[in-house]
């Protein structure tokens, strides 16, 4: 049995395509690159300053400055890109990211994201998630539908402090693959085993469902 | 030519009350040897601009820790549990931004521009007290430009002119920072004779690097 994490981010995997630059968040966006879909390849950009980020070295090769968003070491691919913060942040905001991939605290009828702040409770700070949610040609919520309490994270409207006042594209969680369009929500797909009735429930915002519903497919990488 | 000096002696210049911008990415490409001298001075009331605050024990975490900034303008504390506490305590004053702008507003400062207009933040918290531009009935942020009295900028190789070299994620922050302070400290790894540091390899020219930290010998 796949656990949540792993359903989320074999699904948001499917949605990458050929020669595109992508940027996975920190936390399980990351587990995003661990289900590439053989053959595929893709750029991946690490905000402080790569193109071409690659796995974690073996213990013993580890080079200082080869690290990622996090500060932990990672290796680059042949061909990859050194950039400045500068750089990096033009790529995002100037429309040359093809796709970014973040966590969410809570995701809007509207398709609004709210992800970098609770007031008084946790203040992380927004790094580079406003420029990733404003900039991005395409934006993907990868979250758990529900929070650690039950309640649903896809509400009538953010009650925390919004990322973004630009929607989101997709919302994809372990119960169900969400296209955020003009009118509202749209249930597109539902995850393996779970039934439209299950999503409902689990969602506090309207949910139109598509005529064209049907269960998840999941990359097999 | 510029002749190396003792760190200590580069961070006695630095007086209380200054405004540092301090490269770094979680303490990658962070001017180690200029933070520990710093926190060994002393200096307090520092406001400090830079991508984020580290975290404990690690680079600019090591100046939280210590009580001698009253000021962050940076993009993520969140990797820093004592930066939140201390912020939460009013101990010490957070301007969160968004890491583009911050970037940005750097920029603004060293290339000699009043400001940027960005998508970046309109509508959310990051707009508080900050105006809007409207340009063919367009909507943009307007980011200030954010101006340092000092730069601590980590360099993979420095020569004797001051020129700078940046090596991989290491580069960060550190090219734009040397651009907009009034005095450029740098610390590299190694300092080379002039010249062995090819043009195309400089990025950060030595004419705006004031002072070359010397590199300790074991």
């Amino acid at each position: 049995m796949m656990n949540a994490q792993e359903i989320i981010a074999r699904r948001v995997a499917l949605e990458l395509r050929e020669g595109m630059l992508v940027n996975l968040g920190i936390g399980l966006p990351t587990m995003v690159a661990n289900h590439i879909p053989a053959g595929l390849n893709v750029f991946l950009q690490s905000e402080n300053g790569l193109i071409g980020l690659d796995a974690r070295p073996p213990e013993g090769m580890e080079d200082d400055d080869l690290t990622d968003a996090g500060g932990g070491f990672v290796t680059a691919i042949p061909g990859a890109t050194r950039i400045d913060s500068v750089m990096s942040f033009g790529l995002i905001r100037g429309g040359h990211l093809d796709i970014t991939v973040l966590g969410g605290l809570q995701v809007d009828a509207k398709g609004l994201l709210a992800n970098w702040m609770i007031p008084g409770v946790l203040a992380p700070g927004m790094g580079g998630a406003m420029d990733l949610v404003t900039g991005a040609k395409q934006v993907i919520v990868a979250m758990q539908h529900t929070a650690k309490d039950g309640a649903s994270k896809i509400v009538p409207e953010c009650t925390w402090p919004l990322t973004s006042i630009r929607p989101v594209s997709q919302i994809v969680t372990n119960l169900a693959f969400i296209e955020v369009t003009p009118g509202g929500l749209l249930l597109k797909e539902t995850a393996p085993g779970v039934s439209i009735e299950t999503v409902i429930k689990a969602t506090a915002a309207p949910l139109m469902i598509s005529p064209a519903i049907c269960e998840m497919v999941l990359s097999d990488s | 030519m510029k002749i190396a000096k003792h760190v200590d002696e580069i961070i006695h210049c630095i007086l209380p009350g200054s405004t540092l911008m301090i490269g770094g990415f979680m303490g990658v490409g962070s001017p180690h040897r200029m933070i520990n001298a710093l926190v060994k001075s002393g200096q307090a009331n520092l406001t400090v601009i830079a991508n984020d605050t580290a975290m404990p024990g690690v680079g600019i975490g090591k100046l939280i820790s210590s009580g001698q900034v009253s000021r962050v303008i940076t993009s993520h504390i969140g990797l820093n549990p004592e930066t939140q506490k201390k912020m939460f305590a009013g101990e010490i004053q957070v301007e969160l931004v968004p890491q583009g702008s911050l970037a940005e507003r750097i920029r603004c400062a060293g290339y000699g521009l009043g400001g940027a207009l960005v998508k970046t933040g309109l509508g959310t918290l990051a707009a508080e007290n900050k105006s809007t531009v409207i340009i063919d009935n367009e909507t943009w942020l307007l980011e200030l430009p954010l101006f340092a009295d000092f730069a601590l900028i980590h360099a993979h190789q420095a020569d004797y002119f001051g020129n700078l070299s940046y090596q991989l994620t290491a580069t960060n922050f550190n090219p734009v920072m040397a651009m907009a302070a009034k005095k450029v400290f740098a610390e590299a790894n190694e300092i080379l004779p002039v010249g062995m540091i090819t043009p195309n390899d400089v990025t950060t020219p030595g004419v705006i690097v004031d002072e070359l930290i010397a590199v300790e010998r074991i």
